[in-house]
């Protein structure tokens, strides 16, 4: 089976210049690799630098050290020393990221930030349009929200933008960052058949779940974050 | 997306007798892409846009950009008169300042209507209705047409010296501070106006601010500057979220939050 994303010996730490230039390591030898069709779960604690890791494969945190391969189009490229151009490229085609907090723009309607991504890789505004309403309809928003700008929106309301906004492209990476966290029980089911659907259409899926139910339901593995914790390696 | 860069920029100085404005500044712009340059006031970024722009000659250093016919072009070897050209109809400037990038006296739509006799367009009807239609695109109203600049807000006058330099459909357009001086209601307006004006026009567009939410809204690329130098580069929400150079970490440390 294809294996999409493949990640070796990657590490991560900061540097806070503005303390004394003190150093706060977060991850060492992190290596894993998912599957086509598969969704694996990083477990741990708060603090073991599961976000961390997400965001390093979306590019948004560089890596110190290491490899993440990543079948983009007909080859493989290395995300971890990629450039800017490409790691964006790789954002439009290949993987797609569902973060925690949705970033919202003034003046753009719920509707058009759901199907902006599909716009970007190209796609007619209006069938793009017409993609987001199904989406938004399936997640239980009501309609008299989507021609208003989210920023207004409560937890929940704006968690379910995100997620359609995730969902709507068909990247065959998905990184999902805690989707369901302030969702009710109703639309945590219906984020947990939209993954299924996901892994069925062959899309490779890592997430952060801490709602237990809902890690039980979509995880085929669970990858225990605490074994790359960082300064474990010199003990 | 085309596998060549617009304008290629190596090892760009310029210095003010002894003093630094901006020094061994090098990158690639890709069309369609926003990169923004942010630092403090000082930093070198405007002196950096004005030696691209050609608007001053650098003391060392290439800029190469890729014309129309897909010939590339020496930008302090070309002559002043065709520097002009491409600032006329390739380019846009978009000043902090919109006096300095309309000409007040004469009516919004002849702002509008210049740049298109400047490349050759005489039809008087024509010229009038692209210019109606370019200030309906920046959501000004048509019955302001006749109005000079001098009789606009301030957002209007920006939105207008938008209007400007995009009616000849430029593929490369310099921006200072774009935002700077106007209300916060305003600012969100022509940020969103321009965002989309650079998504559907494929614009590639280079923006001085030293407003980091501003660069975050409108740019996937960042260079960060200080002393007329790049200290950091990279993706934009790379550089906000984990800023690496001691002086970023500073800059994004210093964003107050609402």
């Amino acid at each position: 089976m294809a294996t999409p994303l493949v990640v070796s010996d990657v590490a991560k730490s900061f540097t806070m210049h503005l303390r004394d230039g003190v150093t706060l390591p977060v991850v060492a030898a992190v290596s894993f690799s998912i599957r086509a069709g598969e969704c694996a779960v990083l477990g741990g604690p708060s603090g073991a630098g599961k976000s961390s890791i997400l965001k390093m494969l979306y590019g948004n945190y560089a890596v110190d050290e290491g490899q993440i391969i990543v079948q983009h189009g007909d080859g493989l490229i290395d995300l971890a020393s990629a450039s800017p151009r490409t790691v964006l490229s790789v954002r439009r085609h290949t993987i797609g990221y569902v973060s925690q907090f949705l970033r919202t723009v003034p003046r753009v309607s719920a509707l058009d930030v759901v199907a902006e991504p599909l716009v970007e890789r190209g796609e007619d505004r209006e069938a793009a349009r017409a993609k987001a309403r199904s989406l938004l309809a399936q997640l239980n928003l009501p309609e008299k929200l989507w021609a208003l700008p989210p920023a207004t929106f409560s937890g929940g309301e704006q968690q379910r933008v995100n997620i359609a906004r995730g969902f709507i492209t068909e990247h065959p990476i998905l990184l999902l960052d805690e989707p369901t966290a302030s969702l009710d029980a109703k639309n945590r089911d219906v984020v947990v058949e939209l993954i299924a659907a996901k892994k069925a259409a062959g899309v490779a899926l890592l997430g952060i779940f801490h709602d237990q139910d809902v890690r039980e339901a979509v995880a085929d593995r669970v990858i225990d974050v605490t074994a790359f914790a960082a300064g474990k390696i010199a003990a | 997306m085309t596998d060549e860069p617009l304008l290629r920029v190596s090892a760009l100085s310029k210095f003010y007798g002894s003093r630094v404005g901006c020094e061994n500044v090098t990158f690639d712009l890709w069309p369609g892409e926003v990169l923004a340059v942010v630092g403090e006031s000082g930093s070198g970024k405007t002196t950096l846009l004005n030696c691209l722009s050609t608007r001053l000659l650098p003391s060392s250093g290439t800029a190469s950009y890729r014309m129309r016919d897909g010939q590339w072009r020496e930008l302090y070897r070309m002559s002043e008169a065709e520097r002009r050209f491409l600032m006329r109809t390739d380019w846009g400037f978009v000043h902090q300042n919109p006096a300095d990038g309309l000409r007040m006296t004469v009516s919004a739509g002849a702002n509008v209507g210049e740049r298109l006799m400047a490349v050759g367009d005489r039809h008087y009807g024509k010229i009038r209705a692209t210019a109606v239609d370019w200030l309906s695109r920046v959501e000004i109203d048509e019955d302001r047409i006749d109005d000079e600049p001098r009789a606009f807000s301030g957002g209007m006058r920006q939105r207008l010296q938008i209007a400007r330099n995009l009616v000849t459909g430029p593929r490369l357009v310099f921006m200072d501070e774009p935002t700077g001086g106007l209300d916060v209601s305003v600012q969100a307006r022509l940020l969103d106006l321009l965002r989309g004006l650079v998504t559907d026009l494929g614009l590639a567009a280079i923006v001085v601010t030293h407003d980091l939410a501003v660069a975050r809204l409108l740019s996937q690329r960042m260079m960060v500057m200080k002393d007329g130098r790049v200290v950091e580069s990279g993706l934009t929400d790379r550089v906000l979220d984990d800023p690496r150079a001691p002086y970023t970490q500073l800059l994004v440390s210093s964003i107050l939050q609402v």
